[in-house]
């Protein structure tokens, strides 16, 4: 009778009475108190009994009651724009592989919607003069920390490192003796020789200095498709854009915890450069002091942008070593809060596992330790679904830990 | 930025939904200007209804029943325990923590089990229990005991309940998938409304009996299976069981995109696409961390802590521990405490001069950035140090002060307009500016163009008291 069917299709029914209507019913008569006139339900033949055993259900089923789960998926209209670091010979540059970050259609690892197109990706810090590291650090690092080259290396050899950045941090107007921009470019060609992985070159926040030295640097890595880090609003944007689009490398757009900032710094930006040249930092503060407002604004960029603002479709970049920037991160306590050794280091894990699931696509970090389980966090999370081994935690409850 | 592009299909509440409402009499009795004025505030969640007199009368009840009805949060709350300590979760309005404030910060338990010995349960009661730490004017805690049974023994549950009962009034969780296990608990702790953890596809009609008798909240275990989690749900609401806690399961290393992507349906299918049956507080276990194989528990404790952070940031709104380390708790609860303020809070602080204390002519100057975290740092730091003190708060646009000087929002100049905008030169005879360690470099360029001192402070505000008592003459 496909004209029946189809007018009660019609009356909306809540979906257990269509499920009873079907004849897929497995419950049992019980007592039944209902007012049948209240329900709003044309009479049929052979619907009573079933209405009954509905009602008397929900006094209390005795077998589980079906109610499938259809996965909560969401349609956004854009994509974020991917991005490739690092050049190698054939495409113009020396490393001995490329890193592609963003290309996301979906929130951060909404995994069941849209597979991880490329893994986060996290790059270690070299300084290239001495800057207050903490300690927890240091040990990890020996005498490597000396130079920007062995540091360099060591990150690479010792830990894997997929990318390094090199902060220019000797340029500094500020410092009784400043390097030159001559010299800081001798210091990246130096360590592109050292290590074959792509490379962050960072600056150190003066906006006329940065732009002078980033003249020399660019040039002098013609092709290799360095992320430059970083470029804002204060800064000669035209000047900066062209350097990185007539060389042959990636900008990163910094703003400070505001996102109409990173709106209008991106759109100046693509005035001059394609948008797979554009990365975006807005700002990472320490667990503790300010992550709540940097997790908050990448979440939102991150949202917009793939719900369709096309000047926050950019892939977002976090400099996670701003978690030593806490003082419970560093600092010897009382003896409750236990050894910062390992206090420090988890500082930065949260930290950056926050951001990840704000929508990261690359991080700059300092401690190895954060560095392993940042990545490893990322491929488990980047995993296919239905890899929980429901075994495993079944008897947690009374597991003897 | 409104809401607009996380919303899925549920409507978002007007101020003019809520004024149609009420009783419109512009009486003032809840504070406000208005019917208007309070309308706005109840959508933004920053009054409740209640405080509406009028709407409260017999002839207004309908209406109140359909506001209540209409600002119900999508994630049910519901209170684990009794009495002072009793822990609300749950009562999640929104999805992302910019639409709204969240409700209800995680609330993390520890774990005991009924086969430690007395004093290593007392212990770790007591270690719950005085948890403390002071951070920007919050006192970060923990908030309950999971009891667990390993011996499988009804009475050593029960007694283990009882013991933990008698040293705490925090609220309880009682673990086991054995009903009469958990009933025996429950013997020890009639009226403490304990949550039950937890109902199983195969256990459910007991434990709902259960919860049904001693009036308790009901965890429901479904290990990556939302499916099951739904029709246990739908089952146990029928059944009379209304305070209900989901565990989708919390998988460990190799399971842990799953884990994520279960809380992440579920909160997105309850807030965003108004699915009832997901629409209660979840419940997170790191501890399973501690059933991996590892070479040592630090191992163990590191891997249960991260995880338990991204499930603080991933919805979960209750959390079952096994560490003690303050090493993993600490950025723990400092993370939980971020993540639950109100992201309204602005991010600066106004510029001026602020007083400490009873300040005179000799009174020390010091000088921080108006950035809200630092600011409440540094002043926090000062009132300890019991000095009296001027605090010198300079626009740096709410930078902290080394990315404030290395953005140059916070340089010689600003600090100069500051010195002379606060008319500090009024207030005390000398002229010498402690300034923050990590200003250092701007030193000397603040000498010349204020014509003050500078003495380099500490680099981090917790040195202060020392620094006052060691360079202050």
């Amino acid at each position: 009778m496909p004209e029946r069917a189809e007018k009660n299709s019609d009356l909306a029914l809540p979906r257990e009475i269509l499920d009873l209507l079907a004849g897929n019913d497995e419950l049992e008569l019980e007592d039944v108190d209902m007012i049948v006139e209240e329900l709003q339900f044309l009479y049929q033949p052979g619907v009573m009994p079933a209405l009954q055993r509905m009602v008397a259900a929900r006094a209390k089923p005795t077998s589980l009651l079906d109610a499938p789960f259809a996965l909560p998926v969401q349609k956004y209209p854009s994509q974020i724009v991917e991005v490739t670091l690092g050049a190698t010979k054939s495409q113009g540059g020396s490393r001995g592989r490329t890193i592609k970050i963003g290309g996301e259609k979906s929130p951060a690892f909404y995994t069941f919607e849209n597979p991880t197109l490329n893994s986060p990706v996290v790059s270690l810090d070299v300084f290239d003069s001495k800057v207050p590291i903490p300690k927890a650090v240091k040990t990890n690092f020996n005498d490597a920390i000396e130079d920007p080259v062995s540091w360099a290396k060591y990150a690479v050899d010792k830990f894997g490192a997929q990318m390094i950045t090199l902060h220019l941090v000797s340029i500094d107007p500020l410092n009784p003796k400043p390097s030159t921009p001559a010299e800081a470019a001798k210091t990246v060609e130096d360590v592109l020789q050292a290590v074959d992985v792509p490379l962050v070159v960072g600056g150190c926040g003066d906006p006329q200095k940065d732009l002078a030295v980033f003249e020399k640097v660019t040039a002098a890595a013609e092709g290799e498709r360095l992320l430059i880090s970083t470029v804002t609003l204060d800064m000669d944007i035209e000047k900066s854009a062209k350097l990185i689009k007539q060389y042959g490398h990636v900008v990163l757009a910094f703003s400070p915890m505001d996102l109409n900032q990173a709106r209008e710094l991106n759109r100046r930006l693509l005035e001059f450069l394609p948008k797979e040249q554009i990365i975006m930092d807005t700002t990472t503060a320490a667990l503790g002091y300010g992550l709540d407002y940097a997790f908050t604004i990448m979440e939102r960029a991150r949202l917009a942008g793939l719900m369709g603002d096309p000047e926050l479709q950019q892939p977002m970049s976090s400099g996670t070593t701003n978690a030593w920037a806490a003082r419970e991160a560093w600092q010897t306590m009382d003896p409750q809060w236990g050894d910062k050794n390992l206090r420090g280091p988890l500082w930065e894990t949260v930290t950056g596992l926050t951001l990840l699931l704000a929508g990261v696509d690359l991080f700059m970090m300092l401690h190895p330790a954060a560095v392993r389980t940042l990545r490893n966090t990322v491929k488990r999370l980047s995993e296919k679904q239905g890899t929980a081994d429901v075994e495993k935690i079944a008897n947690w409850v009374s597991a003897k830990i | 930025m409104s809401g607009k592009e996380t919303k899925g299909g549920l409507k978002q509440l007007s101020p003019i939904d809520i004024y149609m409402l009420l009783p419109k009499t512009n009486c003032k009795e809840c504070g406000e200007e208005n019917c208007m004025a309070f309308a706005t505030k109840v959508v933004n969640r920053e009054v409740s209804i209640d405080k509406c007199a009028p709407l409260l009368t017999k002839q207004n009840e309908k209406n109140y029943n359909k506001l209540k009805e209409m600002l119900k949060p999508a994630v049910k709350e519901l209170t684990v325990g009794v009495g002072d300590n009793a822990v609300k979760v749950g009562g999640k309005l929104v999805m992302y923590r910019h639409e709204l404030t969240y409700t209800n910060p995680t609330a993390i338990a520890i774990d005991v089990t009924d086969e430690m010995s007395d004093d290593e349960i007392l212990a770790r009661v007591k270690y719950t229990q005085d948890f403390s730490y002071l951070y920007i004017g919050n006192d970060l805690k923990l908030q309950m005991i999971a009891v667990r049974s390993t011996s499988n023994n009804a009475e050593n549950f029960k007694a283990t309940i009882k013991k933990v009962a008698e040293n705490t009034n925090l609220p309880i969780i009682l673990c086991s998938f054995d009903a009469a296990i958990i009933e025996s608990g429950l013997m020890a702790v009639p009226k403490a409304r304990p949550l039950l953890y937890a109902a199983t596809k195969d256990n459910w009609k007991e434990m709902a009996e259960l919860a049904l008798m001693y009036n308790c909240p009901l965890a429901v275990s479904a290990p990556n299976d939302i499916s099951l989690l739904r029709s246990m749900v739908k089952t146990l609401n029928e059944y009379g069981v209304k305070d209900l806690v989901l565990d989708p399961g919390t998988f460990p290393t190799a399971g842990l995109g799953d884990t994520i992507n279960n809380f992440t349906m579920i909160r997105r299918a309850a807030c965003q696409m108004g699915d009832e049956l997901l629409g209660y507080p979840t419940i997170g276990t790191p501890i399973v961390a501690w059933t991996e194989p590892a070479n040592s528990p630090t191992v163990n404790a590191w891997n249960e802590a991260y995880t338990a952070s991204m499930l603080v940031t991933r919805y979960a709104d209750l959390l079952i521990m096994h560490g003690t380390e303050g090493w993993a708790l600490l950025p723990l609860t400092v993370l939980r405490q971020n993540i639950y303020t109100d992201p309204r809070k602005p991010v600066a602080v106004e510029a001026g001069l602020r007083t400490f204390g009873t300040p005179d002519e000799n009174t020390p100057v010091l000088m921080t950035s108006n950035f809200a975290l630092t600011y409440y740092t540094v002043a926090q730091d000062i009132e300890s140090s019991g000095n009296a003190a001027y605090l010198l708060v300079v626009n740096s646009e709410g930078t902290a002060i080394d990315s404030g000087v290395a953005g140059r929002k916070l340089t010689a100049e600003t600090v100069a307009d500051a010195i002379k905008d606060s008319k500090v030169e009024e207030k005390v005879k000398h002229r010498k500016l402690i300034i923050p360690g990590k200003a250092a470099r701007i030193s000397g360029e603040i000498e010349e163009l204020s014509n003050w001192q500078v003495l380099v402070g500490p680099r981090d505000s917790s040195g202060i008291a020392k620094f006052l008592l060691d360079k202050w003459k």
